[in-house]
């Protein structure tokens, strides 16, 4: 029955800052659940993010946290899994902080295949700065600085991620929420790169300019437009317009930055 | 089934109104930013209104 959220929060920090329905609170109680089922010690377990509303949600955890520059979440986290292999290092953060101005970073972490879960909550837009447009803002879709509808193509963030080289990329949706922690724990436990694409709201900033009359309408549009990968290839390019694909979406095995580098370090000493 | 305890923590409570929304039996009302437990008999305890809160302001006890 009712979850016990609370041993993994900081003592006084709810509710916490993010709007009413904003989808970042639905992905913390997924991650929190993952982090359960994975048996993690907190003690041994980095959570780093960049900056932002989603790059917030660290700061509410009972972890170790980091709390960094914008869109340096990938490099600092790297800093800290190459130091102390022995940790589980999570990161969290948004479209914006880790395809914009992080984009670099995301893409050579990825490359790298360093052992770490990054948890990017794609809510389509700068929440905190005012709803700026970012690159996974849909064309045509209205921001704050694409006030006659977005001329852009998007960042397609899990095909990004399996391109540079992630080895266990997954979707799902602030309306999914059991998929959530199931795809987090995966991830946690794959050794590798792990790439977690929560397509998330943004009420206040996107929703309201994009003809979502509320929240739960935003809930209903990511709940509708959801295919599990697995069912896609029955589908027609016709059916798949304008769906997105959730669940595993790729994984192979392949050596770890963290391994390998132990290997250079001992032939170095050799 | 036995029945459920529905607990709204209003300190944490936004008003979003997605678990009213994403309850399959009406169990949950808005009053006015606050959300309500109006027909806990009718819970069938499917922990969808947990799940889905943002903000950890609802919680499904067996009663
Ligand atoms: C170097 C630097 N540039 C710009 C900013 C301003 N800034 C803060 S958060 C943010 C965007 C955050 O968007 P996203 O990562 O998508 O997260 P969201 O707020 O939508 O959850 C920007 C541009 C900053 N803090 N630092
Ligand atoms: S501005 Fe958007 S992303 Fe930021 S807390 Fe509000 S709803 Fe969430
Ligand atoms: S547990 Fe299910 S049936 Fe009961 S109030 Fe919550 S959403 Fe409604
Ligand atoms: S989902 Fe949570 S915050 Fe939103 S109305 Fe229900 S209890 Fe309140």
């Amino acid at each position: 029955m009712a979850y016990d959220y609370d041993k993994s929060i900081r003592p006084g920090k709810l509710p916490h800052i993010w709007c009413p329905g904003c989808g970042h609170g639905i992905v913390m109680k997924g991650l929190i659940r993952a982090m359960d089922t994975c048996g993690l010690d907190r003690k041994n377990t980095a959570i780093v993010s960049g900056i932002g509303c989603a790059s917030r949600l660290p700061g509410y955890l009972d972890a170790c946290t980091l709390h960094t520059a914008h869109g340096r979440a990938a490099a600092f986290a790297t800093g800290v899994k190459m130091a102390k292999p022995e940790m589980t290092v999570i990161c969290c953060g948004g479209d914006g902080d880790g395809t914009a101005i992080g984009g670099n970073h995301f893409i050579h972490a990825c490359r790298r295949n360093i052992d770490m879960t990054y948890v990017i909550m794609n809510n389509f837009i700068y929440g905190m700065t005012g709803g700026q447009f970012s690159p996974c803002t849909p064309t045509g879709a209205k921001a704050s600085t694409t006030p006659y509808g977005n001329p852009d193509p998007v960042f397609d963030i899990s095909k990004l991620a399996i391109g540079a080289g992630a080895t266990f990329v997954a979707r799902t949706t602030a309306a999914h929420p059991r998929e959530i922690d199931k795809l987090i724990t995966m991830g946690i436990k794959h050794k590798g790169m792990a790439i977690i694409e929560v397509l998330d709201d943004c009420p206040t900033t996107y929703g309201r300019r994009n003809k979502f009359r509320s929240v739960v309408d935003m809930m209903k549009h990511l709940k509708a437009n959801a295919v599990p990968a697995v069912a896609a290839s029955k589908l027609t390019a016709e059916q798949l317009q304008g769906k997105f694909l959730t669940g595993i979406l790729f994984q192979e095995e392949r050596p770890e930055y963290c391994a390998q580098y132990a290997e250079v370090i001992k032939k170095a000493q050799a | 089934m036995s029945s459920a305890r529905l607990e709204v923590i209003e300190r944490n409570c936004k008003g979003c109104s997605i678990c009213v929304e994403f309850c399959p039996k009406n169990v949950l009302e808005m009053d006015v930013f606050l959300v309500k437990v109006a027909r806990p008999e009718d819970c069938i305890k499917c922990m969808q209104c947990e799940l889905l809160c943002p903000d950890f302001a609802i919680k499904v006890h067996d009663a």
